[in-house]
């Protein structure tokens, strides 16, 4: 059970996944900002403890994988049991099936779909590096307070094919539409990077922390 | 549809900014998180630190300035300036910088770029060119190191190409002729280098007028454009950079409404 920590904050919430990938300090860094309390960790007890979790990551995805090890059985099984979890950019990548960078990877599966490399256009630079629009159906509480048409900060060259019935997508247009984000019952995640996306992207991190407070209000 | 990037620079001397800001109101006008906080909220797309001293002493001061920023400014940065290993990349980029820039140790040594890319990955990795014209000719440009004071014979826009497909995941294309002048920035120079790479390309030096800083995104085909002396001398403000591109057909972040402090 969450519980306030007198100064607006909200304590002994979020377990930020460690796993030796870049962006995890700038990730926690924005918690703290925020208020909201977090543990770096890749221990079961942890993420068994935590309200939520948040699983960054800037790196290939085969190593991504690779690094997480054993850590992905108990991320797996914490998000089964209903614990919300929020990807970050290579972290939402994993979401998904599999990837075909650098080789073919295998993700953890928790929403169908692929990862395969933004298709080449003439005159369109690779990796997608910038602020873009996102655009998200009606009711996507991860984007609540916002308004569609938002800019995000997004680096990458690989992109998401969502092919989850379950699975509700915002997108963004990068030579064609680009899964920017994905909600699937408890399941979150973003290509863009929240923790680089100033005011828009804290609007974010503060509502996956409401989410998860309601989640473990509701056990 | 991306936009493109406004990205103030902010040159460091031993863990200080320095030249003139003009920023009302601001306690410190030395203090790096002080001053791109104020950049970020004002709608800064991105920040670059350059660091002018780059001795070794400076190394750990660097390091607490990226530390400073990252705690306190959400929007991604990039350091630079006299980075000459791996290591040294790898300790700022774990301090929290987004991407570090390298110049003359590319040259010296063209496989940190890929040796940094693998590690670190290519969007962390920009190749930063200072280029001058070759005297004589028309649209040829080399690349000069040690902060522009030393030519060598290499051919800017191949040494651009050659980045590329070593690693480097953006160029920072500086132009020696117009850096400091005002006078506009290289439109020849930057649409030769966009076009002979698919990587983004951020174009820095010259900037003087509005409508030099339209002409090397239309024109010159930058994806991003830096500048420095008009911002910290307020000739101009991000929001007037960014409304007279909207106004011209860029796509650009909006700056959102001025706010008092904080996200």
């Amino acid at each position: 059970m969450p519980a306030e920590d007198g100064n607006g904050g909200l304590t002994g919430m979020i377990v930020v996944i460690d796993y030796n990938v870049g962006n995890i300090k700038s990730v926690r860094n924005a918690l703290d900002w925020l208020g909201i309390e977090d543990a770096l960790s890749a221990e079961p007890a942890a993420i068994e403890r935590a309200d939520g979790i948040i699983l960054p990551g800037v790196a290939a995805f085969g190593y991504a994988m690779e690094q997480l090890g054993a850590t992905a059985e108990a991320v797996r099984r914490a998000v089964l049991a209903g614990k919300p979890l929020l990807g970050i950019c290579v972290g939402f990548q994993l979401l998904f099936d599999a990837s075909s960078e650098l080789g073919e990877h295998k993700g953890l599966g928790l929403v169908k779909g692929r990862v395969a490399a933004i298709p080449h256009r003439p005159g369109l630079a690779i990796p997608h590096m910038g602020w873009n629009a996102v655009c998200w159906p009606d009711g996507m509480d991860l984007f609540s307070g916002l308004e569609p048409g938002e800019h995000f900060y997004f680096a990458h060259s690989y992109c998401a094919d969502v092919a989850d019935p379950a699975a509700r997508t915002a997108l963004t247009d990068y030579g064609g539409a680009v899964t920017a984000a994905v909600c699937k019952g408890n399941i979150y995640g973003v290509q863009f990077h929240p923790e680089k996306s100033g005011e828009a992207g804290m609007q974010l991190l503060r509502n996956f922390a409401r989410l998860c407070m309601i989640e473990a209000d509701r056990c | 549809m991306l936009t493109r990037r406004i990205i103030p620079c902010l040159d460091v001397k031993d863990g200080r900014v320095v030249k003139g800001v003009n920023f009302l109101n601001l306690r410190d006008a030395g203090d790096p998180v002080e001053l791109g906080k104020r950049y970020s909220d004002e709608g800064a797309d991105e920040l670059v630190f350059l660091d002018i001293t780059a001795t070794i002493r400076s190394r750990r001061t660097i390091v607490d300035l990226v530390e400073g920023v990252a705690r306190n400014v959400f929007i991604p940065f990039t350091v630079g300036g006299g980075i000459r290993t791996a290591e040294e990349i790898d300790a700022v980029l774990r301090a929290g910088a987004d991407k570090c820039s390298v110049n003359t140790a590319a040259v010296t040594n063209p496989g940190i770029l890929t040796d940094c890319a693998r590690r670190f990955g290519s969007q962390c990795v920009v190749l930063a060119i200072d280029a001058r014209r070759r005297a004589g000719r028309t649209n040829e440009w080399i690349v000069t190191v040690k902060a522009g004071s030393e030519p060598t014979d290499i051919d800017a826009v191949e040494w651009a190409v050659r980045g590329e497909r070593l690693g480097a995941g953006e160029i920072l294309l500086t132009s020696m002729d117009a850096d400091g002048t005002k006078s506009g920035y290289d439109i020849e120079l930057t649409r030769a280098v966009a076009e002979a790479v698919s990587i983004p390309v951020i174009a820095s030096g010259g900037a003087g007028t509005l409508e030099s800083m339209a002409e090397v995104v239309e024109q010159g085909k930058a994806d991003a454009v830096l500048a420095a002396s008009v911002f910290h001398y307020g000739q101009y403000s991000i929001r007037q950079v960014k409304e007279f591109l909207s106004a011209r057909g860029i796509p650009i972040r909006p700056c959102g409404r001025p706010r008092g402090g904080g996200y």
